[in-house]
């Protein structure tokens, strides 16, 4: 059940942000497949090739070209396969009404990007081993809010 | 037109439970949240029936002994949180150690090696989803408080904002505009 490894798909457009989020993921020591998309359009295109596996956690860029983060969430959330999917979303932005809009708008999770790499591995860390604990022990998936 | 429901998983899995293996021919008891007694030992064509049976409800038989451990940690923890009389006055780890029959510190190691987390912060996790669930009923949150155990609505407010990072408030507000979208 646990020796399962936890699927993570990222979306977002800047590349160094991607590296880091690597590093800080491989430095966990949990047993994690991790994904890349450059923008939300080729995230949603790949969820919707038939018969795709769901992640167990996609992260989110709020703040991408093409199709930005909440445009993304509100697919998701509008579409049968991928509405329960567990949704973090990131951004820099700290305002409360930024933040509830954001869950309003579906996220079970919100980061408040952090701006060094301990604090990235800390804040990765909560997320993924709270999420895993709501797809193992019955907890209320609708419920799941998270701000960090 | 919404209509707005209220569930009790024991009734619903133990239901499941009792209208699958009643359509095999096999003597069974069903004992607490998460165990089935079997007189006889099943042969392996009607534990794979059996299996087959309780899947397609997302039940499964679990196979190895820290998992074992570990599920039976989670149905006190859940039992506890619904009902904390049931520890009558005792120490969590001491009513978890003398119910599973392990020592508490066997009981964190294992937990902590299968789940990536601790037992008190399965409890916690627990107790404020729980509180979530009231949160969006018409209890207030000074009886809220009082239900699980709380010494005070600040310590309940305390606790769930260092978990979710929302207050008891913001939580209403957002669930309650999600809802009537």
């Amino acid at each position: 059940m646990y020796k399962e490894i936890i699927k993570i798909l990222l979306v977002d457009d800047d590349e160094d942000d991607r590296l880091f989020f690597k590093e800080a993921i491989d430095e966990l020591g949990m047993n994690t497949s991790l994904s890349f998309f450059e923008n939300g359009q080729e995230f949603i295109d790949f969820m919707k090739v038939p018969g795709q596996a769901l992640p167990h956690i996609v992260f989110l860029d709020l703040n991408m070209p093409v199709k930005n983060g909440l445009e993304c969430l509100e697919e998701i959330r509008n579409d049968k396969t991928l509405k329960d999917l567990t949704v973090a979303v990131y951004s820099t932005s700290s305002s409360e009404q930024d933040i509830e809009n954001t869950f309003i708008a579906g996220a079970n999770i919100y980061i408040n990007k952090p701006n060094s790499f301990n604090k990235l591995k800390k804040v990765i860390k909560k997320v993924l081993e709270l999420n895993l604990q709501y797809h193992t022990s019955n907890l209320n998936k609708d419920t799941f809010l998270l701000n960090i | 037109m919404k209509l707005y429901l209220k569930y009790d998983v024991q009734t619903i899995f133990r239901k499941i439970l009792e209208e699958q293996l009643n359509t095999l021919n096999i003597k069974y008891e069903i004992s607490g949240l998460g165990e089935i007694y079997f007189d006889e030992p099943l042969g392996i064509d009607d534990l794979k029936q059996v299996s087959t049976l309780l899947e397609i409800y997302g039940i499964e038989i679990i196979n190895d002994h820290k998992s074992q451990v570990v599920q039976r940690v989670k149905e006190a923890i859940t039992e506890i949180v619904a009902d904390s009389s049931i520890l009558n006055n005792k120490k969590m780890s001491d009513y978890l150690s003398e119910r599973i029959n392990y020592s508490y510190t066997y009981l964190s190691s294992i937990f902590s090696e299968v789940t990536y987390s601790s037992i008190e912060n399965f409890l916690i996790i627990k107790k404020i989803d729980r509180v979530k669930e009231l949160l969006l009923t018409e209890f207030t949150l000074k009886e809220i408080a009082h239900q699980l155990g709380y010494s005070s609505v600040a310590h309940l407010s305390g606790q769930f904002k260092k978990t979710t990072g929302l207050t008891p408030t913001s939580f209403q507000k957002i669930v309650k505009i999600r809802n009537s979208k």
